[in-house]
């Protein structure tokens, strides 16, 4: 790279097709999103009752275990993209937005983790 | 200062229904990432945990503020959800017209409100 002018710098470099990346990753999880979040929706409401009993047993079998954690990961990662807009639409400083930017992927993957092993417990142990 | 129009302004503007929607959008998908993923979290924890756990959010769902924080989060989903696909739409480069623009604008956090009721008409008559 040259030390020349800035647009001598980049001349020749051509895009780096990165540009629409976090873009098109907020739609595909929204996709995602929306096709579970509807059937989340409509098993509570089909759910004969949402106790305890019921709701275990349920959520134990195989294609509502798999839903259920393709769900967390999808609003989980569709969550972490919205709040990284968020913080860098407000947060100016670039330390104080390096360690909020830290501190959102930890508890994104972090709760993300949790969801997806509370699920494989109920699922793998077999209903209570 | 020349005596001419001024282009929009920080402080000359006036509210439409394309702001609204543009901010609710983002004020629910917020409250959906900071709160609603955190009792998805207690209610599957709850259920992993076993019967007494479950119990204690079952008993603390049914409270008035349960069913404020339940309600209010059902009806950011079905308001995200609703101008997301509205996004979907103005993704493709339609909707641009200003009636259409407007007309779904209100459409969109009208069918969430509808959807909430329904899906609690749903829920507390089972």
């Amino acid at each position: 790279m040259g030390k020349g002018t800035g647009i001598g710098k980049v001349r020749g470099l051509g895009s780096a097709h990165h540009g629409a990346h976090h873009w098109l990753l907020q739609r595909f999880t929204a996709v995602g999103n929306l096709v579970l979040m509807a059937w989340l929706a409509a098993s509570i409401v089909t759910l004969p009752d949402l106790g305890f009993e019921t709701v275990s047993k349920w959520l134990a079998a195989p294609v509502p275990a798999t839903a259920m954690i393709l769900l967390i990961i999808s609003t989980f990662w569709h969550a972490r993209l919205g709040l990284q807009v968020l913080i860098e639409d407000y947060v100016h400083n670039a330390g104080s937005k390096f360690g909020t930017l830290v501190l959102l992927n930890l508890a994104a993957i972090g709760g993300a983790v949790f969801g997806i092993f509370a699920i494989a417990r109920l699922a793998l142990t077999g209903a209570a | 200062m020349a005596n001419r129009p001024l282009s929009p302004h920080l402080q000359i503007w006036k509210w439409g229904p394309h702001m609204l929607v543009s901010i609710l959008h983002r004020a629910t998908g917020d409250g959906l990432a900071l709160v609603g993923l955190g009792v998805l979290l207690w209610w599957l924890g709850a259920l992993a945990s076993g019967p007494e756990a479950y119990a204690q959010f079952a008993e603390l769902a049914v409270t008035i503020p349960g069913r404020v924080v339940l309600i209010g989060l059902s009806w950011a989903l079905f308001t995200h959800l609703m101008s997301g696909l509205r996004h979907f739409v103005l993704d493709i480069g339609a909707g641009y017209e200003l009636d259409t623009n407007r007309l779904w604008s209100i459409a969109a956090p009208v069918i969430a409100i509808l959807l909430t009721a329904g899906f609690w008409a749903l829920i507390l008559t089972k």
